[in-house]
């Protein structure tokens, strides 16, 4: 099993990694934090949100770094924790917010919700489950389309460290093993599945440790660091884009709120939950580009100015958008009728 | 007419839809190598090779899920689940996740997968290798429920199934598999939705699903002996379900019993009884009565299991409580 950690940023040009590039990854990962405290902000504060949302808040490094590794063709499922997936693939996120008030502008036009919100095919990410662990085999049959297509596209999985103790999980990844399909399969291990932690539910050294059973390739990257994410997925990206399989891609990282939006994660240690706050992945990525001297601070306000007013239009658009009417729902149940 | 049986019907259609269109392709437990367990795909291993025949591990939820995926991705991939018994360990990816993709993606997602199964009731395959529960399908919003009787609609069924762009369970008679019938030369497509009236007849309808239309046709055969002439309607698809067929002939008859081998309660003739006193309350000469299987578990030894299911002497004996 192999361990990718960041690069110093004086290696940054040796990685082939360019100012722009990561200053855009930097761009999505403020676009997540800035798109999600707003949304807790209108659950929280406002109360004009309502029903079960899973905030991407403190693993903004995992959705940016991974699928900054993939091209515009490929393609991702995502889970009820999907807001970052869908922001990193580039859905609108006036469709987004559209979508979290249930209106027929939005993604699913109002019928999926937060949970659902990143079904959006017109950009690759063609599903998002709120079932723990289902998505996985459902990831398999994609890898097996794009296979058969032999265009050398490949599908990304997202799930959790608690979904890694489902069927779905064990079943999926070994026909995944078994037919060698192009899926990267990436855990976004924030050491709880709710309130439950990983190294009480699962019996094993690491969740990547059990690609070892499916003699399956497994890396784990340092999930707070958005250049050490890119590198490990770029790599077994192109791994799987060349016919050498699937791979299990391990984030370590952390959730910085609760499970839930409603939940205060009170539950964890306060000294662990200070320790990660010291390890905040946008931070992380700013202090490095500095470093690199890839990046002014006055690069960091430009894009927060127009990251807020993104998120502030998006709130508008969802606000005056409609509803979809009751009588098109029947229309809807069948493809054909 | 050719003289086929149910399984190589089945097989035709497979076959006929996998050289039609390069996107078909099937997995499942024992379809490749053993060539199905009641050998309904056998011989396309070798016509179409492993890529298109994919053998896949004992893992229902893998095969469900990989099939709405690759479906989601752009092929047409037909599963097959060996048992209807093995069905609910794939559950989730049936009712939760594909039946429900088209609509909660605003209708951008389709999901265009068969997914075949079969049962065996009537084979002494006991409680966990016989079970029937079309009805548990029914009840999600989103998949379509296909219930062949004969070699020809089997064979019709299938491709239309196929060439749907919904998610659809296939669910075969293990009992039919070698049972013979005539099955029309070249290319026939039998639409989802639309009964068959196998017999026709004024005095009483009966709507019989599957293995039973079979013994509503012998039931009906006697019964004309007896000058009761019986209507015998097969649905062939429960979802969607062509009520105006069964409605027309109710209003013509009076009399409806419905005959299949799911238990009684929450069964299929629960639901086409519902449904014919909301809509046909004034035609009814008599009330509407079930014959299905009993609300026990399904018993092995042979002769209880033959008590057990739902045959013509049953299905006469409730046609003259109706018309004696």
């Amino acid at each position: 099993m192999k361990s990718v950690e960041g690069v110093r940023p004086s290696d940054y040009a040796k990685y082939g990694l360019t100012g722009e590039q990561l200053l855009s990854m930097l761009r999505k990962m403020i676009e997540i934090r800035r798109f999600e405290e707003r949304v807790e902000q209108l659950f929280l504060q406002e109360g004009v949100l309502i029903g079960p949302s899973h905030l991407y808040l403190g693993q903004e490094a995992v959705a940016a770094g991974t699928i900054g590794a993939l091209d515009d063709d490929d393609l991702i499922t995502s889970t009820y924790r999907g807001h970052g997936h869908a922001i990193a693939k580039g859905i609108p996120m006036n469709l987004l917010m559209a979508e979290l008030f249930g209106k027929a502008t939005g993604t699913c036009r109002g019928l999926g919700g937060s949970m659902h919100v990143a079904i959006y095919p017109e950009k690759g990410s063609l599903y998002a489950t709120a079932i723990v662990g289902s998505g996985i085999p459902i990831a398999t049959g994609i890898g097996l389309s794009l296979q058969r297509e032999g265009k050398r596209r490949v599908a990304m999985t997202f799930f959790g460290d608690g979904a890694s103790n489902t069927g779905a999980f064990h079943e999926g990844i070994n026909l995944a093993c078994v037919w060698k399909v192009p899926v990267i399969f990436v855990c976004e291990n924030n050491m709880y599945a709710m309130s439950t932690r990983a190294d009480y539910a699962v019996a094993a050294e690491s969740v990547a440790a059990r690609a070892q059973a499916y003699k399956m390739r497994a890396v784990v990257a340092d999930g707070n660091d958005a250049v050490a994410v890119y590198l490990a997925a770029k790599e077994v990206v192109g791994l799987a884009r060349n016919g050498q399989g699937p791979t299990l891609l391990e984030c370590m990282t952390y959730k910085l709120h609760g499970h839930g939006v409603y939940d205060k994660g009170d539950y964890r240690p306060k000294e662990e939950v200070e320790a990660w706050l010291q390890r905040d992945p946008i931070n992380g990525l700013e202090a490095k580009l500095l470093k690199a001297n890839l990046a002014t601070q006055a690069d960091f306000e430009q894009i927060e100015k127009e990251v807020a007013a993104e998120v502030e239009e998006s709130v508008t658009f969802a606000k005056s958008s409609p509803v979809l009417s009751f009588d098109e729902l029947p229309k809807l149940v069948y493809a054909r009728q | 007419m050719l003289e086929l049986t149910y399984a190589d019907a089945l097989r035709e259609a497979l076959r006929e839809e996998m050289l039609r269109d390069p996107r078909v392709v099937l997995m499942g437990e024992e379809i490749g190598v053993f060539e199905g367990v009641y050998k309904v795909t056998r011989g396309l291993l070798k016509e179409f090779g492993p890529e298109r025949v994919r053998d896949t591990p004992i893992s229902e939820a893998a095969i469900a899920g990989a099939a709405i995926g690759a479906a989601l991705a752009g092929l047409k991939p037909v599963a097959e689940i060996m048992y209807m018994d093995f069905l609910p360990i794939c559950l989730d990816q049936i009712a939760t996740q594909a039946a429900k993709m088209h609509f909660m993606s605003g209708g951008k997602l389709k999901v265009p997968m068969v997914l075949r199964t079969q049962y065996s009731l009537g084979r002494v395959h006991g409680a966990q290798h016989s079970q029937f529960f079309p009805s548990w399908l029914f009840q999600v919003p989103g998949l379509k429920v296909v219930l062949p009787s004969t070699p020809h609609d089997a064979k019709g069924l299938l491709k239309a199934a196929i060439r749907d762009e919904d998610p659809v369970v296939f669910i075969e008679s293990g009992v039919l598999y070698r049972t013979k019938g005539p099955v029309p030369h070249g290319e026939y497509v039998t639409p989802l939705g639309q009964c068959d009236i196998k017999k026709k007849g004024d005095d009483i309808t009966i709507v019989a699903v599957s293995r039973v239309v079979h013994e509503a046709l012998a039931a009906a055969s006697k019964l004309d002996e007896q000058e009761v002439t019986a209507e015998v309607i097969d649905p062939r698809t429960i979802q969607p379900l062509d009520l105006a067929t069964i409605l027309e002939s109710v209003k013509r008859t009076g009399r409806l019993i419905i005959a299949s081998d799911d238990v009684k309660s929450g069964g299929i003739g629960s639901e086409i009884a519902a449904r014919v006193v909301e809509e046909a309350f004034d035609s009814l000469d008599a009330p509407i009565l079930r014959v299905a299987s009993p609300d026990t578990p399904i018993p092995f030894s042979p002769p209880l299991e033959q008590a057990y299911i739902p045959n013509a002497q049953k299905i006469i004996e409730a046609v003259k409580k109706l018309t004696g």
